[in-house]
């Protein structure tokens, strides 16, 4: 069972074959004997899951099933599920149980998914290999030691690894799709403001995005069903008609025009890698669609533009874990400036105390003008690059990352080293439009994805350029030794 | 060495929203700590924040009140601090582009004059929680139930010269906001919370000084008082050769003192940047349009009707105009009292007395206008006199009874007004005091006379039972006695 | 461009982080990089470009004025550091 996708076990539950207690079970055995290998989950939540699939045999029982009903699948550990722990990988919030639901939590539950547990992750999402969880670093089911990528690594470890078949993810700078290509599996970062923000513990506002990690660009599109859509408790979600991804799937893609934007095919990346994704492109042009070399001239200043953005929108997100009302605190705070910064040099990890810092400094007296409002003026001109780029073509592709998955501890001496990881992802986030990662083949035996750009709201569209690939090749059923 | 003084105002002004700013908990006054306090406002991970529409009409109401230009796009800025009170660790507020923009009040002077204050702009912005600062185990409590209450904040120009009209100033944005109804003007519960900007300038001159900020007086009382004695202390530190230091202080009333509230070396750097959790908010044709409709009379324009429609003289109208409830009272009693310049007398005296002896608002007074005009009305039509009347307001306001004309009845307050029956009993009581009228009569002097006239009544009220009417009395007398 | 160790320690204070001798050591070099790049943003021409906050060009949605929420103060107190009388504890606060 384990092997199945999630439309695939849909069937199962559907036919009667196997009820959704048993099937939880079956992953929970399987989840608790494997999972020490990777250490994707920071919480595995057995009994809140079987509550779960017994209320979802019931739905199935009175008539109610929905694609979701009874099967299994994992979060990101950074959306809040109430009454079970939400650490967002920091010991900050180590002992952590809301007392609420993210919105995309809820939306899983109305469906009558079974949550398994949380999945590892970055510290606040902070990171590209998951190296700064506060729980360990996360075990790339591909090669031994090495990084599954971040900061949604133990998502994408967990699904490679056939722990579960599906999980959430959230994409900041890539957080999606680097770790699904990094573990050979499908990821979609969606357009800001499609899918809600409430619960999901904030990074940077205007940047973080929840979207889908599952196998098959399919399975993709079940998770979008349930998790695109309005919420009256997000203001930054756009209230726009949700459609039935599933539907267009296999909407043929003779005609479609792929931009390749040149700039994405730089020297940062290795031959090896760019052989893969023009093999990709090339089986897009036996499926039809023609392709034509596009510009993103201001996308070299993405990451410059990011590491302004991220951490200064950072600095004030996390200015909240303060030790006063929920969260670690320090043991016998002297006074109260004693207890707001032990409870925050101790409760936050390098990484995020290194960006709350540079954010700050941005936005201080003296260098706002020169960091944050430069950065957003630079963020205008990366968005109109897109918005040219899309009047000649349809979607761009390119590659994800500039190398496979890389060794632990390899990137970690110097944090800008970590940031370039991210140089074919972030200017997406800047613009707010969608992307996907696609297993597109391996360079020495490690997974490499395939990046495909849309506009905005385009979700469905690549969606089936995603899924008519995989109809054509094999490497997203490729499985990890 | 004369000085100049010179002040600004900003005023936190609470909106009366059912809800808070950004989010839907309840901000009625009085909770349980800590009851009011949601997932939103105590900043738990993940939740955001979505800003409620009434705050936004009555921050244009205001605008529309004051004269100002309306911010068509406004937008929320992050002020960052870290403070116990502030769960998110920063402050959603506007600042480069707030709800209202430059406007103007006139207030009125002792002197008669009327005088422009200049209204910089208006922001909205949410309020901070509570420190309780009893002792537990050494550390302070902190209540949440007020953060996230939506404030208005108004900045004027430093347009005032003196205690008077700052207060004056304030007085009038009381009477306003509560006209309008976007505010309960509550100040002992710190619905308005004023901060003064005070600097001096040698009189004359075009530069200004120094200026220090005092900190959240609560009380017209204690804003005057602050301001002349922060005047005082400047001028004691200017006039010694010193220096004014730009800070902020803290006014004690009770002692009238002051403290400098300036952080040692820290100074503050409130690193503003757009609140990327929100939208711009943009303000229509027909949202400000709807704001207008919604507009009720103002007290300016209240005064100026009751002048003309009770005959009413500029100071009783200037009174009974300026807060909207008093007004409503006073129409209310008019209406059922007929007699405009009586009602007048009654709500300023008897009734506002015993609101402000017993410390109660206008809301929780226990008697209506309604019962107030069944008063006015016994005394206008003779049934009541000034004494009975008092007995009968006591009655209503003590709720031994709510009918005025079931309490006269029952305390026998009725006047005598037979001119017949009145008539027979001055005859009597004449008779039996043939000296005293024999003294009157001969008497010249009309303040005596007045005095000596006085001596008869007593004997007729006695006579009377009490319930004769004071006034028939009188003219029956001067009559009978030739006056 | 660099930063100063005197710039760490200030903008420390600023975020209520508390950092020892070593850490700012650490810190200058690893700011200082993560500055070098992104002074790359000093050489793109932004004459007359709009700052952009947000991704999409939406305007704020405002939400009625109707009590939704309930007092679930026990809840959310339960996972508090430390509460009494239904208030949040805090080392003394002092004006």
């Amino acid at each position: 069972m384990h092997n199945k996708s999630v439309a695939e076990l849909s069937k199962e539950l559907e036919s009667g074959k196997i009820s959704s207690v048993e099937l939880t079970q079956q992953f929970l055995d399987r989840l608790k004997s494997e999972d020490g290998k990777y250490n994707s989950f920071i919480t595995i939540s057995a009994d809140q899951a079987l509550a779960e699939a017994k209320a979802a045999d019931e739905m199935r029982a009175a008539g109610k099933a929905t694609a979701w009903t009874g099967v299994p699948f994992a979060h990101k550990d950074i959306f809040c599920t109430n009454g079970v722990r939400t650490t967002c990988g920091s010991k900050m919030l180590e002992n952590f149980v809301p007392p609420y639901d993210a919105t995309v939590t809820a939306n899983f539950k109305a469906a009558g998914a079974v949550c398994l547990g949380k999945t590892n992750m970055d510290e606040f999402a902070m990171g590209s290999s998951n190296e700064s969880s506060f729980f360990g670093a996360v075990t790339n089911p591909w090669g031994d030691k090495r990084v599954p990528g971040g900061s949604s690594g133990g998502s994408a470890a967990a699904v490679a690894a056939r722990l579960v078949p599906a999980a959430t993810g959230t994409d900041t700078g890539g957080s999606i799709r680097q770790p699904a290509a990094l573990c050979g599996i499908t990821g979609l970062k969606p357009t800001y403001g499609r899918v809600s923000r409430y619960g999901m513990i904030a990074f940077a506002s205007s940047l973080d995005q929840g979207g889908p990690m599952a196998r098959t660009a399919e399975d993709a599109a079940l998770m979008m069903n349930v998790m695109a859509g309005f919420d009256p408790k997000d203001s930054t979600c756009i209230d726009r008609e949700v459609p039935d991804y599933t539907a267009t799937l296999n909407e043929p893609l003779k005609g479609l025009k792929i931009g390749l934007p040149k700039e994405y095919f730089s020297e940062q990346l290795s031959p090896a890698m760019e052989e893969q994704v023009r093999n990709a492109v090339r089986e897009y042009e036996k499926l039809g669609a023609t392709v034509k070399e596009v510009s993103l001239p201001n996308a070299k200043l993405a990451i410059a533009a990011y590491y302004v953005i991220a951490p200064a929108e950072a600095s004030a997100n996390l200015s909240r874990f303060d030790g006063a009302r929920y969260g670690y605190r320090c043991e016998n705070p002297k006074d109260l400036m004693d207890m707001y910064t032990r409870t925050r040099a101790e409760g936050f990890g390098n990484e995020v105390k290194r960006r709350i810092l540079v954010g700050s400094y941005a936005l201080s007296a003296g260098y706002f003008d020169a960091y944050y409002l430069k950065a957003q003026k630079v963020r205008r001109l990366i968005q109109q690059d897109f918005i040219n780029a899309f009047k000649e073509v349809d979607v761009m592709m390119s590659p994800v990352s500039p190398s496979p998955a890389f060794v632990q501890g390899e990137k970690t001496t110097d944090p800008v080293t970590m940031y370039l990881e991210d140089v074919f992802t972030i200017a997406i986030n800047l613009a707010g439009i969608p992307a996907m990662s696609v297993p597109a083949g391996f360079v020495n035996g490690l997974p490499v994805g395939l990046q495909i750009i849309g506009d905005y709201f385009s979700e469905a569209r690549l969606l089936n350029a995603a899924h008519q690939f995989q109809q054509v090749t094999d490497w997203h059923q490729r499985e990890p030794q | 060495m004369q000085w100049d003084i010179v002040i600004g105002l900003e005023i936190h002004v609470q909106l009366a929203t059912k809800t808070k700013i950004f989010s839907g908990s309840s901000t009625a006054f009085g909770a349980e700590p800590n009851t009011q306090a949601n997932a939103v406002d105590l900043a738990m991970p993940g939740t955001l924040p979505v800003p409620n529409e009434q705050a936004f009409r009555y921050a244009v109401m205001f605008g529309l009140a004051t004269n100002s230009e309306i911010g068509r796009r406004s937008v929320f800025e992050r002020k960052n601090y870290f403070y116990p009170d502030l769960p998110k660790g920063y402050q959603t507020t506007q600042l480069e582009q707030p709800i209202v923009g430059p406007g103007h009040v006139d207030i009125d002077l002792s002197d008669g004059s009327t005088k422009r204050v200049r209204i910089h702009h208006a922001h909205l912005e949410e309020d901070a929680g509570k420190s309780l600062h009893e002792d537990y185990h050494g550390m302070s409590g902190i209540d949440l139930n007020r953060a996230g209450t939506p404030l208005i904040e108004v900045v004027t120009e430093p347009d005032m010269n003196s205690a008077e009209e700052a207060v004056a100033f304030a007085k009038k944005l009381h009477s306003l906001v509560t006209s309008l109804g976007i505010c309960d003007g509550d100040m002992s519960q710190g619905s308005m919370r004023f901060d003064v900007n005070i600097s001096l300038k040698p009189k004359g001159s075009d530069t200004l000084g120094t200026r220090t900020e005092t900190k959240n007086l609560n009380s017209f009382r204690f804003m005057e008082q602050a301001i002349a004695h922060e005047v005082e202390r400047q001028m004691d530190i200017l006039e010694d050769g010193g220096e004014i230091i730009q800070e902020t202080r803290l006014y004690n009333g009770d002692r009238d003192e002051s403290r400098s509230m300036r952080s040692k070396e820290e100074a503050n750097d409130y690193r503003y940047f757009p609140c990327p959790d929100l939208l711009p908010v943009e303000i229509d044709d027909s949202f400000i349009e709807e704001a207008r409709a919604r507009l009720p009379e103002l007290p300016d324009a209240r005064r100026a009707r009751f002048k003309e429609q009770y005959g009413l003289n500029d100071y009783d109208a200037g009174i009974l105009s300026a807060d909207a409830k008093l007004a409503g009272f006073f129409e209310e009693t008019v209406e059922h009292g007929k007699d405009a310049k009586l009602a007048s007398n009654w709500v300023q005296g008897e009734f506002s007395a015993r609101l402000n002896a017993e410390e109660k608002s206008v809301a929780d007074a226990p008697i209506t206008g309604a019962q107030l005009g069944a008063l006015v009305t016994r005394i206008a039509d003779n049934t009541l006199s000034s004494s009975g009347a008092k007995k009968v307001f006591e009655a209503l306001w003590t709720g031994e009874n709510d009918d005025v004309d079931a309490i006269i009845d029952a305390k026998g307050l009725k006047q005598v007004s037979d001119t017949g029956a009145l008539e027979a009993m001055v005859d009597e009581v004449l008779a039996g005091m043939p000296d005293q009228v024999a003294q009157f009569q001969g008497e010249e002097d009309p303040k005596k006379r007045k005095k000596m006239l006085g001596g008869f009544m007593g004997p007729l009220m006695k006579a009377s039972k009490g319930q004769g009417n004071p006034k028939l009395f009188n003219e029956i007398l001067l009559r009978k006695l030739g006056g | 461009m660099s930063i100063s160790r005197e710039d760490i320690e200030k903008v420390a204070v600023l975020a209520r982080i508390k950092v020892d001798d070593e850490q700012v050591s650490a810190l200058e070099k690893d700011l200082g990089n993560i500055l070098d790049l992104v002074d790359q943003l000093s050489a793109a021409d932004t004459e007359a470009v709009e700052p952009m906050a947000h991704p999409l060009d939406a305007v704020q949605r405002l939400r009625a004025d109707e009590v939704t929420e309930t007092n679930q103060r026990e809840a959310f107190q339960a996972i508090a550091p430390a509460t009494e009388d239904g208030l949040y504890l805090v080392p003394k606060v002092i004006e």
